[in-house]
């Protein structure tokens, strides 16, 4: 039987960059995939004819630059246009917007306080600031803090002069940025609660965090480290949907001489002494590998795909308790048409941008404690956006296809199991809601895609239907990202290697964890290591 | 151009004005040939992912046009420009360029053959001198059609749908290159695929006073595909993408050029291509025998390099020290995620795979810093869609 170098467990898109890494580099890979399609969370499906949704996540920021230019993405159909601008529309028929000309920006946020228009310029010095601290620990190898190792040593040191080049002030700021509310952060620049809410949506999007529990300020962040184009903190969306990134990774892995198969679930890792020797697929089937790299997440991997007798205790435990909760449900509607939405001119650019209907904090914590008490959210936030305004390949023309994330949505309901009807009814709370902002959405309705974590986690594979593969808490990020002592993409299982979001840099489409991951096996297999 | 526009405006309107200044919501104008051009309508990037995106419009009124007629119109053709007109079919369009004696470039341009005896020559630059004294001995009359022939380049992914939704019959069968000939109300529109852009475009040409029909219509069958207005600025980072090179901004036309050295051969712009020796005697082509001998002293190359900041107007050097080219445009191009730049280096280190540096200087809230980036020669153009060549063209 044939022995691979390396067997990818997933072709999410972290599986798939690091699938591609490893086949330009000489090395025999083969993706296992389990769904009929490949993507996981980064995937375009047509359900509804002449539609294409992005069914999971929905715009490109965080995907890092530097990977499609390696794998020449482009040349594999990578096209990312960024959008314009976002508004947040209030009861009362007003709104907040944002647009890319400052000048402008300026003046709307000075429609509903002329102080915070003034601050708003304090406020991105202050985020670009912390991006600039981060951004350059993205495509790094986590050091391990405990480590005497040459590589730590010398990791660690290259943060400690970011850190101290970022001079008293930015230190002690950056000390608190990282472990504070968004909510604080927010109060130390602007007063005008709709002017915070606008800016609230980043930091809770995907966690089990209000915008007044610490740790929310970094979940923004994470939202904001990103750039199209050298714009930090731009989105943009990738033509064809989120799929068409997923399917660029593909065509430079089968360019480079991987290969993809998928309808194969992978019921587990093969170990044989002390070291991974292929995986099982769920129909008995047996793939031999020198080496396995999961981008499954940081439970499944471990609690599902290898033997807990095979891993320390310690590490099962640090798996189970793995914080991973799912808070995020998605809709994706196909519509006859373009939906209005009242007090909103409809040449508006900030249409074409990111949509929101919560007016205070007070509002998300609100919907908050719905989830804490185990329903979705009365009055949820909404991150609503209607791509075909801006890529013409998404609908026929003149329909449009709309896009709502939703937070916040428990992976379980205190009154049992989600069902089908209560997704729908889950579904129905948000049109209503909207319905007071957009009368005429509703009979544009073509088709809709109804998805809560439930059905994030069967289809995807997810987790509780974390979309981060794993809670974005200081707790579980870097050197602790999935757990200490592994956050350097391995097992402690000879060949055994993670890839997936629960690992560093962690969630969204960035393909960073899987290029590092890669970098590591590399290395591991030049040096004869582990193999 | 009207007798009171003499000294009441620097820059004249192009038949398109009337619309464009309208929407020029940026209020940012440049100037093309003596015209005002919009330089961006809305903004930058908005108008440049539309070209790569859905559809733009341009306004290419402003483009030299000289129409050469006449029994001798391809002999006089063929022997200014050093490529091969008699191989260029009627209804047919091809890229070329023309020299002085001594083999440098003038100028490139568009060659539109209208008919056995009618050829149309665009260009950036003013040629009716040369074009004209060139002309001696021919049966060949130049004019300059300028002011009568408007023009506007549609361009981008999905410009053939919105060519489709103006019901142009046939136009998904044109081929790249290729010119057809329709109707709008009563007056000849003529349609070329091409331009500037390095993706699926055409380009539209019509009679100045039916300008604004032409835009409307456009525009009409257009607001379904995201059809954008863009200007000059979002075009010229396409052009970069395609790898085009620009006269008097990537090579100086030999006419203008005060220092004899600046003056560039086909081949040493990188057109060594477009050079035909078998096709009989043209201008240049003595001087150029000669060169092919002893060998261009520089190339035009396109340049990837590392890093994300622009390198316009960088010097590019081999080794740390020595000074061996200038980049002469540079951008990073959205669409190839690269960092792009056309440069002319001294030709014994064109064909360099290593040790080329470009050195760029990046502002950091007012603090210079320098950087050494390396640089890889790769071939042009830098994007290139499957798009732009396939013929029955797609719909987006
Ligand atoms: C609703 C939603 C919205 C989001 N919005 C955004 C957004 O707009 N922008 C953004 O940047 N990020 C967004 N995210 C986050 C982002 O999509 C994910 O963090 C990222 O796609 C995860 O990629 P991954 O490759 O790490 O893992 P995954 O995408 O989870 O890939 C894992 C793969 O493994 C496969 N798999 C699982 N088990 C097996 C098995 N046993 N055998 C074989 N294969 C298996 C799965 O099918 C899947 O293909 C969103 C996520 C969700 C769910």
């Amino acid at each position: 039987m044939k022995t691979h170098d390396v067997i990818v467990i997933g072709a999410g898109h972290n599986g798939l960059t690091a699938a591609a890494y490893l086949a330009r580099a000489g090395l025999d890979v083969l993706v296992l995939e389990r769904n009929p399609y490949i993507g996981g969370a980064a995937v375009s499906r047509e359900l509804y004819p002449g539609f294409t949704y992005s069914n999971c996540s929905y715009v490109s920021s965080l995907m890092r630059p530097e990977i499609m230019r390696d794998l020449d993405l482009p040349r594999y159909g990578l096209q990312i246009t960024p959008f314009r601008g976002g508004l947040t529309m209030t009861r009362d028929g007003d709104y907040i917007a944002s647009y890319r000309d400052r000048d402008m920006h300026r003046r709307e946020i000075a429609r509903h306080s002329p102080r915070d228009a003034e601050s708003y310029d304090r406020y991105s010095a202050a985020v670009m600031r912390q991006c600039r601290f981060i951004r350059p620990m993205l495509l790094e190898t986590p050091p391990d803090p405990t480590s005497l190792l040459p590589r730590d040593l010398r990791g660690l040191w290259r943060i400690g002069r970011a850190f101290r080049d970022l001079g008293p002030a930015g230190m002690y700021e950056t000390i608190r940025f990282w472990t504070m509310s968004m909510a604080d952060f927010l109060d130390q620049y602007f007063e005008n609660d709709l002017v915070k809410a606008h800016f609230t949506g980043s930091s809770i999007i995907g966690t089990g965090l209000g915008p007044r529990s610490p740790g929310s300020a970094y979940v923004m962040l994470h939202h904001h480290m990103g750039e199209v184009d050298g714009t930090i903190g731009a989105w943009g969306y990738a033509r064809g949907g989120m799929g068409a990134i997923s399917r660029s990774l593909a065509g430079a892995l089968e360019a480079a001489g991987g290969a993809i198969r998928t309808d194969a679930p992978v019921a587990r890792v093969i170990v044989r002494k002390r070291r991974v020797a292929g995986v099982a697929l769920e129909d008995g089937e047996e793939i031999s590998a020198r080496a396995v790299v999961s981008g499954m997440d940081f439970r499944r991997t471990v609690l599902q795909a290898m033997e807990p007798g095979d891993l320390p205790a310690g590490l099962v435990k640090a798996a189970r308790n793995f914080k991973i909760r799912g808070s995020s449900g998605k809709l994706n509607i196909a519509l006859d048409g373009m939906p209005t939405f009242r007090g909103v001119p409809a040449d508006c650019p900030a249409l074409a941008g990111d949509l929101h209907v919560t007016e205070t904090i007070e509002e998300f914590e609100r919907a908050y404690d719905d989830w804490k008490n185990g329903r979705w959210s009365r009055r949820p936030y909404v991150d609503l956006m209607i791509p075909s305004l801006t890529d013409p390949t998404m609908t026929p023309p003149g329909k449009h296809y709309m896009s709502i994330f939703v937070q916040y949505v428990p992976p379980e309901l205190a009154d049992g199991p989600w069902t089908s009807e209560k997704r729908d009814a889950f579904g129905r709370t948000v049109i209503d809601m909207l319905s007071e902002y957009s009368p005429d959405l509703k009979d544009l309705i073509l088709h809709m895609e109804v998805r809560t974590p439930r059905e994030l986690e069967e289809e995807v594979g997810l987790t509780e239907g974390n979309i981060f593969q794993g809670e974005l808490t200081l707790d579980q990020l870097m050197f602790n990202r999935p757990a200490p002592g592994y956050a350097q993409y391995r097992l402690p299982v000879r060949g055994m290697y993670m890839c997936g979001s629960s690992t560093h840099p962690g969630g969204g489409v960035m393909g960073a964890p899987g290029a590092n991951a890669a970098r590591e096996i590399i290395a591991d297999l030049r040096a004869g290591k582990r193999a | 151009m009207t007798a009171g526009a003499r000294h009441e405006a620097p820059l004249l309107k192009t038949p398109f004005h009337p619309r464009t200044a309208v929407l020029n919501q940026a209020k940012q104008w440049g100037r093309w040939a003596g015209y005002a051009t919009v330089a961006c309508f809305t903004e930058l990037a908005h108008e440049y992912f539309a070209i790569r995106h859905a559809a733009t419009l341009f306004d290419v009124s402003p483009m030299k046009k000289y129409r050469i007629s006449g029994t001798d119109a391809e002999r006089y053709l063929n022997r200014l420009l050093t490529r091969d007109v008699r191989k260029l079919r009627t209804d047919r369009v091809a890229y070329a360029v023309w020299c002085n004696d001594d083999g440098k470039v003038l100028d490139d341009g568009t060659v539109f053959r209208l008919g056995e005896k009618e050829v149309l020559l665009m260009a950036q630059e003013r040629h009716l001198a040369w074009l004209q004294d060139s002309a001696f001995g021919y049966d060949a009359t130049i004019e300059d059609v300028s002011e009568a022939i408007a023009g506007l380049a549609l361009q981008g992914p999905l410009s053939c749908t919105v060519l489709k939704a103006m019901e142009l019959d046939g136009i998904a069968q044109l081929k790249p290159f290729g010119i057809a000939r329709f109707d709008l109300s009563g007056t000849p529109l003529t349609v070329s695929r091409t331009g500037y852009t390095g993706d699926l475009g055409y380009e539209l040409w019509t009679e100045p006073d039916k300008a604004l029909e032409l835009w409307d219509r456009l525009m009409a069958a257009g607001a379904l595909y995201r059809l954008t207005p863009i200007g000059s600025r979002a075009l010229d980072l396409a052009r970069i993408e395609a790898g085009f090179i620009q006269a008097n901004v990537d090579f100086i036309a030999a006419d203008h050029s005060v220092r004899m050295t600046r003056q560039r051969s086909p081949f040493e712009l990188g057109l060594d291509w477009m050079v035909d020796f078998d096709k009989g005697h043209f201008v240049g082509r003595r001087a150029l025998l000669r060169e092919r001998e002893t060998g261009p002293r520089y190339r035009l190359v396109g340049l990837d390099i590392e890093g994300s900041k622009p390198a316009a107007g960088a010097l590019v050097y081999y080794g740390r020290a020595r000074q061996v080219g200038l980049v002469t445009s540079a951008a990073w191009s959205p669409t190839a995620k690269r960092n792009i730049a056309l440069a002319t280096l001294q030709a014994p280190f064109a064909d360099k795979t290593d040790g080329l540096w470009a050195e760029i200087y990046v502002n950091k809230e007012l603090k210079w810093e320098k950087t050494a980036a390396r640089c890889r020669i790769v071939t042009r153009p830098f994007f290139d869609p499957p798009r732009r060549r396939a013929t029955p063209a797609p719909d987006f």
